[in-house]
């Protein structure tokens, strides 16, 4: 029987988006079953969520206080001594996925195949290389398939499921080498997360300043989106770090993107390609980001956002 | 204390990739090649950390065929002491690598490995956590700040939830992010005493390391192409596309 295990993202309340994706990439497996397993101290509440997520038979849940924060020396041995009950190890491709699979499949003497994009068989799968410039087709050798799924590449899988909840326990020795220290959030306060937000309302060095980044602020929340950033943006200190979307941040596909004054490096560029509309607004009529729009306006920013606040 | 950065040579990131028709691969004849980006930024990280009087020595290596040597001797430039080439005309994957990087670390006995984050070309992003992983050691990836202090390092790291603050003891495996510095540049002269520093030549057979199991291309294909849209005119042109796709109400 082959079973696949998908590993939750959580913060220890909510279970993070990034999971129903990774499952939806799980079930192009086309297995026998998918569990989804939460470590964490106290997972009650996000093994309830896991358990709705549509094609999951069962979720597995191992707590443990040194699952509170999520730190990969910790985590990787309990799920390798799972391991053994599956086909297939699959997590997001976000920084969670990325910082804990790599040390889960090298323990585990296995290869990772990191970003899934496409599943094409239980081993062969298509992944994105040189910044989304090229696209591999690559084979795992037979065995084990240890895997993280790129998540702009799955819709999320819906939220009508019942699966069954078991508590396991996990007899590892964990290391006492890492201690978490702090986790300073840029402070999105309510706004949706930028990776499952329908819209995302992003600005760029076009922008100009921090001060000036209330009106991308505004605009996003009229519309309920969430707010993104170009790296120059980011650099420039008009916004955290954790609002940049591109290859080296991060890479979503809302429904709705909207540039402003982003120029749309190659490597931007890469954060978005499967935005489902991509609007961008810059002064600059030869901007490479009009090159992948959609839609298109060559104008001041800031008046166009001042009239689509009035329109709106 | 040791430090040991690795570096792999990559198509440099400025040039606009191009896929062969026949799927086999990229093309890399007659295009620039550098050392990856945020290996650089590993090599910048571990001079600031000698220079701030914590470590002794800074040991660059590489694996791959003879012309990385030239990536060796840009960081010998930099600053670093000494470099050792893992030399191999095979390709290697992050585990291979991950296993040569520990054969080393077992003889050379670093504090710390630096490493990029991921290579540009193949985006992986796996090799400092195996190393991590196959040496039992702690790891800090996607470093923005790293603080040492004695036997520990404090290290600050570009999570998707903002910055995330961990402490580890050393030895330890780093693995660097974009932010974490701006390497320097070379000047001539440090060209010049570059290539009189010592830069050892060894193999992957020398080091006992086996192969890994490897995961096989079968082929390498353009991606699909977003295709242009249209320019609108205003603002109201702009409302009422967007009205109509059901994207704004």
């Amino acid at each position: 029987m082959s079973k696949v295990l998908v590993i939750a993202e959580h913060d220890g309340v909510n279970l993070n988006g990034s999971t129903a994706r990774a499952v939806s990439c799980a079930a192009d497996l086309g297995l026998d079953s998918i569990d989804v397993v939460v470590l964490a101290s106290d997972g009650t509440a996000v093994a309830e969520q896991a358990a709705k997520i549509s094609g999951v038979s069962n979720v597995v849940l191992v707590q443990n206080p040194a699952n509170e924060h999520a730190v990969a020396a910790f985590l990787a041995p309990q799920i390798e001594s799972l391991a053994s009950d599956y086909s297939h190890v699959l997590a997001p491709s976000t920084t969670f996925g990325k910082d804990l699979m790599p040390r889960v499949a090298a323990h585990l003497g296995r290869p990772q195949i990191s970003d899934i994009m496409r599943v094409e068989s239980t081993h062969v799968f298509d992944r994105p290389i040189y910044a989304g410039n090229a696209v591999a087709t690559v084979e795992a050798p037979e065995g084990l398939v240890i895997g993280t799924v790129r998540t702009a590449s799955y819709k999320a899988a819906s939220n009508d499921g019942s699966a069954s909840i078991e508590t396991r326990s996990v007899d590892v020795t964990l290391p006492s080498h890492t201690r978490f220290v702090e986790l300073a959030s840029g402070g999105g306060g309510d706004r949706p997360d930028l990776q499952a937000a329908s819209k995302v309302v992003s600005g760029g060095r076009g922008v100009g300043s921090e001060e000036n980044f209330k009106i991308i602020y505004s605009l996003a929340d009229k519309l309920g989106a969430g707010v993104g950033a170009s790296r120059a943006a980011v650099d420039a200190g008009f916004i955290p770090n954790d609002h940049q979307v591109g290859q080296t941040g991060k890479i979503i596909a809302p429904d709705l993107y909207m540039a402003f004054g982003i120029s749309g490096a190659i490597q931007h560029l890469a954060g978005i390609k499967d935005a489902g509309t991509i609007v961008a607004i810059n002064k600059d009529a030869d901007a490479p980001i009009f090159e992948v729009a959609d839609f298109g306006l060559v104008a001041d920013l800031f008046e166009v956002i001042e009239e689509l606040e009035q329109a709106l | 204390m040791k430090i040991l950065v690795g570096v792999k040579r990559v198509i440099d990131f400025n040039v606009r990739v191009q896929v062969k028709p026949d799927g086999s691969g990229v093309v890399k004849d007659g295009v620039k090649m550098s050392m990856n980006p945020f290996d650089e930024i590993a090599i910048e990280e571990a001079l600031r950390i000698k220079e701030a009087g914590h470590a002794e020595e800074v040991i660059v290596t590489t694996i791959g065929p003879k012309a990385c040597q030239e990536q060796l001797r840009t960081a010998l430039a930099m600053g670093a002491d000494r470099a050792i080439h893992v030399l191999t005309d095979d390709e290697v994957q992050p585990l291979t690598a991950a296993r040569i990087l520990k054969a080393l670390a077992d003889k050379e006995q670093p504090k710390i490995v630096l490493l990029g984050k991921q290579a540009i070309d193949d985006d992986n992003n796996q090799t400092a956590q195996m190393l991590g992983a196959l040496s039992h050691w702690p790891q800090a990836t996607f470093a923005s700040e790293v603080k040492i202090e004695g036997d520990t390092a404090t290290v600050t790291r570009e999570v998707d939830a903002g910055l995330e603050t961990i402490s580890v003891d050393l030895p330890a495996v780093i693995s660097a992010d974009l932010r974490l510095n701006e390497p320097r540049y070379v000047k001539l002269p440090d060209i010049m005493k570059a290539k009189r520093k010592p830069l050892e030549t060894v193999s992957i057979e020398d080091l006992g390391v086996g192969h890994a199991a490897a995961v096989k291309v079968l082929k390498t294909t353009a991606p699909a192409k977003r295709q242009a849209g249209i320019k609108v005119e205003s603002v109201t042109e702009l409302v009422t596309v967007l009205k109509e796709k059901g994207l704004i109400s």
